[in-house]
């Protein structure tokens, strides 16, 4: 437990130092956020109604375009070999990479995202809402990223394979997210309820295919 | 299960069976596309269009179906560790994908002149055009990976957690409000579709699965012999 918090720790000592951390992913979040206005009109009715889809793909993105961070540099310096040697068991090795990713770009991308929101004119109550289930899902998304990074991890041109692998399982988290931020009332909680499960399923999933990947890539 | 992990074993019992196979496959065919084209009626709405689903459901099944076998051989492959296990995954997988594809090609033919639309974003569309995803990431991550045993233990934890997303993108779409029409020939509490549009649909069904093996088997046929021929250039490479 001690060593998995001190990886933790680790983990964000360098993503905050090192830079490629969480301001990066807030500049792509941003610069893709004054993209496509620019690309559907400015018309205020229309981002309206778009502006928590926006939200959500952006963010999407840009924990997918930060994922190979997780394990990538960890693999190249061979600091990895050494994490599968310790006594912790690599499940919860990656596990820990997982939740510091989660800490240092997508927890604050998706506090950051519903405010960054009133730039596309989003509708002020919805922004509670939102915040809690992009939080609540961003966790999932960090989790199954972990997946594609650990299943990329020593490839080259990887960065387009992670997409194709991990979006597809991005598609729950988009639907309920969705359905948390622009359905009807009634339906917010049972959504946010089902993010939250789909959180827990990967929470308990992602780290065991992700332990797996690794020890196929450091044979 | 252990005396069939051997593929020379494998190869003459596929040598063997192929020809029957194929033989079965194209009786099913013939039978299916009678019924289906010349003894099944027009629908009352949608005239002869309703042919289209003679092709159409059946390689929605198959898509489906081509998923599991392929999830379940990458579990075999982890568990086991059957030599023929990976082969099985690798080769059905793009006979899978092509089982999808022609599933929502047919459906986006079919759905221009019935819902005035070559595609709309619905729930059933949407959870099959993921599913297609899955096959072309898997298919990917074979190619993107040269050394194939390495190759071969990605691509199984690629497969499982495919399969695990499954069940979740089906149900989660289910959410949105849906266009397609929902399950109507295999249900709990019996079909909704008339007998003399269901045996065609079942008998193209069986005649699609046929297909699959045929072709599975062969291409699993193929692989062995590459992986053969691969390990004999190594093999001479090193002599020389």
């Amino acid at each position: 437990m001690k060593l998995l918090l001190a990886l933790l720790r680790r983990d964000l000592i360098l993503a905050a130092r090192q830079g490629g951390g969480v301001g990066t992913a807030l500049g792509f979040f941003l610069t893709v956020l004054v993209l496509l206005p620019i690309g559907i009109g400015p018309d205020q009715v229309t981002l309206q109604r778009l502006a928590p889809g926006i939200l959500w793909i952006t963010l999407l993105l840009s924990v997918l375009l930060s994922a190979d961070r997780i394990f990538q540099q960890d693999f190249e310096d061979g600091s990895l070999e050494i994490m599968v040697m310790a006594p912790a068991s690599l499940e919860l090795v990656a596990l820990t990479k997982a939740i510091a990713h989660w800490l240092s770009t997508s927890l604050p991308l998706s506090i950051a995202a519903p405010f960054l929101g009133i730039l596309l004119n989003l509708r002020t109550e919805i922004i509670w809402p939102l915040t809690l289930a992009m939080v609540l899902g961003s966790s999932a998304l960090s989790l199954l990223a972990s997946i594609g990074a650990s299943l990329t991890l020593n490839l080259r041109r990887g960065g387009l394979l992670i997409s194709i692998l991990v979006l597809p399982l991005y598609v729950p988290v988009l639907v309920f997210g969705m359905s948390a931020t622009t359905g009807n009332p009634e339906v917010i909680a049972p959504s946010l309820l089902i993010l939250a499960a789909i959180t827990l399923a990967s929470l308990v999933l992602a780290p065991i295919a992700a332990a797996a990947a690794l020890r196929a890539y450091l044979k | 299960m252990q005396q069939f992990a051997n593929p020379t074993r494998f190869l003459s019992l596929a040598n063997r069976a192929l020809p029957t196979i194929w033989v079965v496959t194209i009786i099913l065919f013939a039978i299916g596309l009678y019924g289906a084209l010349v003894s099944a009626p027009p629908d009352y709405q949608q005239g002869e269009t309703v042919r289209i689903m003679f092709v159409h459901v059946p390689a929605a099944w198959l898509a489906m179906l081509v998923y599991t076998v392929m999830a379940l051989a990458s579990a075999v492959a982890i568990i086991f560790r059957h030599p023929l296990a990976d082969v099985a995954a690798k080769t059905a997988a793009p006979i899978g994908a092509v089982f999808c594809f022609l599933a929502l090609a047919t459906g986006s033919l079919w759905g221009k002149p019935m819902w005035g639309a070559w595609w709309v974003w619905d729930a059933r569309l949407t959870s099959m055009f993921v599913l297609f995803l899955l096959y072309v990431g898997y298919i990917a991550i074979w190619q993107a990976i040269e050394e194939p045993t390495r190759a071969a233990m990605i691509a199984r934890i690629v497969a499982l957690v495919g399969f695990v997303n499954i069940p979740i993108i089906k149900f989660s779409v289910d959410w949105w409000n849906t266009l397609h029409q929902p399950a109507s020939v295999l249900r709990m509490d019996g079909s909704t579709i008339d007998w003399s549009i269901r045996w065609p649909l079942l008998v193209l069904g069986l005649a699609y699965s046929f297909l699959f093996l045929a072709l599975h088997l062969m291409s699993m046929r193929s692989e062995i012999a590459t992986r053969k021929l691969r390990n004999l250039q190594i093999a001479r490479s090193g002599e020389a």
